[in-house]
């Protein structure tokens, strides 16, 4: 599937300071039963957000109207538990591009990446200084340069670097997918499954 | 044959690289991909779009497991959503020649249940499914993962997918396991040792006597919840009970195929002196049967000590109190003789015959507490089949335990097996995250005979208590 090119995002942030959000957090289970992606943005975070009733749960960070934008700053190992893609497609339907923390889980970086969601590990520290600079103003803004590899609270101007391969870099970028890359060597993938044991 | 001690990860994962891109992950080639009607509809929509074919259709496997009803599974599915994503998946198995266990299939049950069990499975091999519990197929020395769904369509286009290569922890446990302690307790000491995350970014090896004296049922536990400790995957080198359990199996190699792969086998251990990122060594005296607390698969315990304070777990504070409100616990607070609501016994954690003779042995002669709704669900229709052969069905019936049909029920409430909001269950499934098992849902895990103790007494009691001598 692809998505749209990601470069600079400059954007204010949504908080969630809880650690260990896990998939079944992010999309609970019964709402896998789609045969097509579309509308899973409606259901992010669905049993945080909502009541049983449907009314919306007013002490939760989404439904609060002071926070808004396209980057969500989430706890230590986010996005843990099941390997569903909906939980990437959901925040990405819902509007968020960038994901920040400062531990991810394998799968759901993996997943993110892949649908043109970029994952942002931060340290400890950075993470804690994102959550202040909200505190003090929901409207100050956050800076991810996926070229330069750097994130910038620009209220203040502090800034961290973070890690990304060459080559998913290069995918965000022009907006690729591994799909494209793996068409492109099909021979080698025939021949190589010549030799295969299985 | 090169000299240099190399790790039985190493040797699979090495022998699979199709590519390697520098600065980028491998391409990976998969030997085997299972599928199932969740994570699958969505990348054959995407194939279409994007006009690819399957490129090898026979390393392809369909099983529906994950939102199938576990009652009256001859009569049409009630919930149209999902009748309908299982009507996807057996139309497109149908378009691309892949072989379909659909409900009603004799071969139907929890994929990671059905592939080990039909000899699919095999050491040496890359095994991925759209599944985080994939990690399951470790256990029989093969590398396998939970993958996305655009790496379902990358597997399915291309069969590769691209990963970096992850480091490499191994976690050894030696000694002799005590009464009533089983591999589930194991996995569970050991995620509660490591935390939930403590183990992200590597592929873990389980060595020592304790797992090489097990069952390939309970290896299979053990490696299915690595997943649980932010692993990408766990893995155990395969032996004599490997072979011995694959032998003779469906799709297992047959007579001199057999000896070939039989040879090649053989040489899949981690070399003396073969390096790891990390290493971690247990005792399994120190072990006891293990109950989980909290809403993360880290937050387990001995089942006879006290919930521990949140300054001890070094875990967020905010996060270990968010943790306990919802199971409406605190610190301190005794397992034992917790009230019980629902039990479920089942999944692909502990689904296979061997949790249903170790449920039986210490339900038998006794009755289900009659506040207890307890939820009996076989990985597959082989195991349903055990169960009845072996004369299970029977002493479930006479203690007031009723056996219901193959899925993965409750351990993700897909389907209608839902725990209501605030009740409480004994699971030996492997997720105890908030709703997990339905909205509101308060979980915790644990093995089959703590789940048994439970279901007969209607509290959280001790298994060893019920555990009748000669059993010891
Ligand atoms: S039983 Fe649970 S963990 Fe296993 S395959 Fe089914 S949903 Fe996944």
């Amino acid at each position: 599937m692809a998505y749209d090119k990601f470069t600079i995002l400059k954007s204010t942030a949504v908080p969630m300071p809880i650690e260990n959000v896990d998939t079944d957090q992010i999309i609970p289970a019964r709402f896998l039963k789609a045969t097509e992606r579309r509308g899973f943005g409606d259901n992010l975070f669905r049993d945080w957000r909502y009541n049983n009733d449907n009314t919306p749960k007013k002490d939760f960070v989404l439904n609060n109207p002071l926070y808004t934008g396209k980057i969500l700053v989430g706890g230590k190992n986010f996005g843990s538990g099941s390997s569903r893609e909906h939980a990437a497609w959901a925040i990405y339907d819902y509007g968020f591009r960038c994901v920040v923390s400062s531990f991810f889980a394998d799968i759901f970086k993996n997943n993110s990446i892949n649908i043109g969601i970029l994952p942002v590990q931060v340290s400890e520290l950075f993470l804690d200084k994102i959550f202040t600079a909200i505190e003090a103003n929901p409207q100050n803004e956050i800076e991810i340069n996926l070229p330069d590899q750097t994130i910038t609270i620009l209220s203040t101007g502090e800034s961290e670097s973070f890690d990304i391969n060459g080559y998913k870099k290069h995918n965000l970028v022009n907006g690729y997918d591994d799909i494209d890359y793996l068409q492109a060597m099909k021979e080698d993938i025939r021949s190589f499954a010549a030799t295969s044991l299985y | 044959m090169s000299s240099t001690p190399t790790t039985l990860f190493d040797k699979v994962w090495d022998s699979h690289v199709v590519r390697k891109i520098t600065d980028g992950p491998d391409v990976l080639f998969i030997d085997r991909h299972f599928i199932h009607e969740v994570t699958s509809p969505v990348a054959f929509l995407s194939l279409e779009q994007r006009g690819l074919q399957v490129m090898f259709s026979e390393k392809t496997f369909a099983t529906a497991d994950h939102n199938t009803p576990t009652v009256n599974q001859h009569l049409p599915v009630q919930d149209p959503l999902s009748a309908i994503q299982l009507k996807a998946l057996e139309t497109n198995s149908g378009k691309y020649g892949i072989s379909h266990w659909g409900l009603g299939n004799p071969k139907n049950g929890i994929v990671h249940v059905v592939g080990p069990e039909n000899g699919i499975t095999q050491p040496g091999m890359t095994i991925v499914c759209g599944d985080s519990h994939t990690s399951t197929h470790g256990a029989f020395g093969a590398i396998a993962f939970g993958i996305g769904t655009s790496e379902v369509e990358m597997v399915l286009s291309s069969q590769c997918i691209m990963q970096p290569k992850p480091k490499k922890m191994r976690i050894n446990v030696n000694g002799k396991l005590g009464k009533g302690v089983t591999p589930k307790d194991v996995v569970l000491y050991i995620i509660s040792k490591l935390t939930a995350a403590g183990a992200t970014g590597y592929f873990v090896e389980f060595a020592g006597d304790v797992f090489e004296n097990m069952s390939m049922e309970g290896r299979m536990t053990v490696c299915n919840m690595s997943i649980e400790m932010g692993a990408r995957g766990g893995m155990i080198a395969p032996d004599e009970t490997t072979f011995a359990y694959i032998k003779g199996k469906d799709k297992a190699p047959k007579g001199e195929a057999w000896d070939k792969a039989l040879a090649y086998w053989k040489t899949l251990k981690t070399d003396d002196g073969a390096g790891f990122d990390k290493e971690y060594h247990y005792e399994a005296v120190d072990i006891e049967p293990m109950i989980t607390f909290g809403t993360n698969p880290g937050m387990g315990m001995g089942i006879s000590k006290r919930i521990p304070v949140s300054q001890e777990l070094g875990s967020g504070k905010s996060s270990y109190e968010k943790s306990l409100n919802y199971m409406g616990f605190r610190e301190e607070d005794k397992m034992l003789g917790k009230k019980v609501d629902y039990v479920f016994i089942g999944s692909c954690t502990n689904g296979r015959i061997e949790d249903f003779r170790a449920f039986a042995s210490i339900i038998k002669g006794r009755k289900k507490a009659d506040h207890v709704t307890a939820w009996i669900v076989p990985g597959s229709h082989v195991v349903e089949r055990q169960i009845k052969d072996e004369g299970i069905l029977d002493i479930l019936q006479e203690a007031g335990f009723e056996l219901r049909q193959p899925g993965c029920s409750a351990c993700l409430a897909m389907n209608d097996d839902k725990i209501p909001a605030g009740k409480y269950a004994v699971s030996t499934s492997n997720r105890n995250f908030e709703g997990r098992q339905g909205p509101g849902a308060r979980t915790m895990l644990a093995s089959p005979l703590v789940a048994a103790a439970a279901a007969v007494t209607g509290v959280v009691t001790d298994p060893r208590e019920l555990i009748a001598e000669e059993n010891v």
